[in-house]
């Protein structure tokens, strides 16, 4: 059977074999080009994706000109990107102006560590993995918050302090949803989490308080990548682009991409908690349909169920109007919190009294 | 009673936000449904909406014959005078003068195809055509005479 982890033992052994004690240093810089690489191509894909899915939902037919079916239309657009301009403006803070898009890629990237891609295949499965999240995810807000205030442009300032309101608010909603996992699992390891839901998902094991944890994460993560519906951040109505309106060229580009890699992370961690991260979907006592269920690649399972949250994201993002200031704080404050909270206590309830199966 | 409210509030939220869900995912899996026309590619089978509203032009029947009285209406309709018309006396056979059109003329490049001279037109005369397709490389093109050369009203039209 296909398997990335044998791959990976071989190329230890190889690298053991060859280069002694540098290898660490070694894996280290494998890592770092995959994750690149896996950026540059979830960035082209994800974008494209994203123009299609909006353009069937809106009775059109998106991008189809640039290579067969518009599939290179990314790809132009990266490259347009790359031979841009990059303008600065004229009494901006010109150091920050230029780190904030680094930053915002940089907590990008940290978050890649945790993540299972297939069965052994785990940069580093630190044993605070949930918690190590969800501390990374808010360093975004810095770098989002940085690249408002050194722009020197009103509307790029609203936004950056709007998106900062947003990402605080929505953060307890997702910690706690997350919680109800940790609390189920007995441990915050991601690969203990995956191992937990051997004989099932959580999200089928834990009856309805976990769905409702899992709406209310979805709606939390959907608010901390300010996409539509609580893409007040950008609000390009009210505020022309928000945090990124004065950057262009390849700053914009990263903005852009981390944007993307952020929901893919997301959607990989919830695909991760609810819905078994690499593991086959197997029903109890059923042998041959759980080993035919075995056949397919565990990588296969796990990006199928995070392309699924990312496509559940978009139709979010393309059938709902965005949401005032007010109403964005009172649904977080006055809805998803006090409810995520309740909730939490019937599961942990749950998990005490063994309901879950 | 607050929280009764307050769970209705949570039921009817998701509930709208369900049923508008439903329709976007009844157009992302028919893409049947789609309306966009790739224009340039298609320009033989184009399918235009009924009301499309290209261009103004005058109906004349199979004997040159139109409906225009040359009462005006159209001209005083117009919000951005792209309308104007020339009158001029006929002499009819029992030789009392008759007001009667001499030239229509239409300036398509003020026209904002706002349908105010086709709705004030008492007796049909105009109608919005279907063309759209009106760059020309002399602006003098667009100002356009829509009565045809020799034709008269028609019998009866008052």
């Amino acid at each position: 059977m296909f398997s990335f982890q044998q791959w990976a033992a071989t190329i230890h052994q190889w690298l053991q074999m060859h280069t002694g004690n540098w290898v660490v240093f070694w894996e280290c810089v494998i890592i770092a080009l995959l994750a690149i690489t896996l950026f540059a191509v979830l960035g082209l894909v994800l974008v494209l994706l994203e123009r299609k899915v909006a353009a069937h939902i809106q009775i059109r037919l998106g991008p189809n000109r640039v290579g067969p079916g518009g599939m290179l239309q990314t790809v132009a657009d990266t490259l347009k990107l790359l031979m841009k301009e990059g303008l600065v403006p004229d009494l901006a803070d010109k150091f920050l102006f230029n780190l904030a898009p680094f930053i915002v890629m940089m907590a990008a990237m940290l978050l890649l560590a945790p993540i299972a891609f297939a069965k052994g295949i785990q940069i580093w499965d630190i044993n605070i993995g949930v918690l190590y999240v969800s501390a990374v995810s808010s360093i975004s807000v810095i770098g989002i918050l940085m690249a408002g205030w050194s722009s020197n442009n009103k509307y790029a300032m609203l936004g950056a302090m709007r998106s900062g309101a947003q990402i605080v608010s929505y953060e307890l909603s997702a910690g706690f949803s997350v919680l109800c996992i940790v609390v189920l699992s007995g441990s915050l390891q991601i690969s203990d989490i995956i191992a937990a839901q051997e004989n099932g998902w959580w999200i089928f094991k834990g009856h309805i308080p976990v769905i409702i944890s899992f709406v209310i994460f979805i709606i939390a993560v959907t608010a901390e990548t300010n996409r539509a519906p609580f893409d007040l951040a950008e609000a390009e109505s009210e505020l022309t682009a928000g945090f990124h309106t004065e950057y262009s060229g390849m700053r914009f580009a990263l903005f852009f991409l981390a944007e993307y890699i952020n929901i893919f992370i997301v959607c990989a961690i919830g695909a991760t908690l609810y819905l078994g991260g690499w593991m086959p979907l197997h029903i109890a006592n059923w042998t041959a349909f759980n080993s035919i269920m075995d056949y397919i690649p565990s990588s296969v399972w796990f990006m199928g169920k995070t392309f699924a949250l990312i496509l559940l994201i978009m139709w979010f993002r393309w059938t709902f109007p965005r949401l005032r200031v007010d109403q964005l704080l009172t649904l977080e404050w006055k809805y998803l919190l006090p409810i995520g909270l309740f909730n939490l206590l019937l599961v942990t309830l749950m998990a005490i009294q063994g309901w879950h199966f | 009673m607050f929280i009764k409210e307050y769970i209705s509030d949570v039921y009817q939220g998701v509930r709208s936000l369900l049923k508008g869900m439903k329709k976007t995912g009844y157009y992302f899996v028919h893409p049947s449904e789609i309306i966009t026309q790739q224009y340039p590619d298609n320009k033989d089978q184009l399918v235009l909406p009924e009301r499309f509203r290209g261009e103004v032009v005058m109906t004349h029947d199979e004997n040159n014959e139109h409906a225009c009285t040359g009462c005006t209406a159209c001209e005083l309709a117009c919000p951005n005078g792209t309308i104007k018309i020339i009158t001029k006396f006929d002499v009819t056979p029992e030789g009392k003068k008759k007001k009667a059109l001499d030239t229509f003329i239409y300036h398509l490049e003020l026209c904002t195809m706002c349908n105010l001279c086709i709705e004030a037109c008492p007796t049909s005369a105009i109608k919005m055509a279907q063309t759209f397709e009106h760059s020309v490389f002399n602006r003098n093109e667009l100002t356009k005479k829509l009565n045809q050369p020799n034709s008269k009203i028609r019998e009866g039209v008052e």
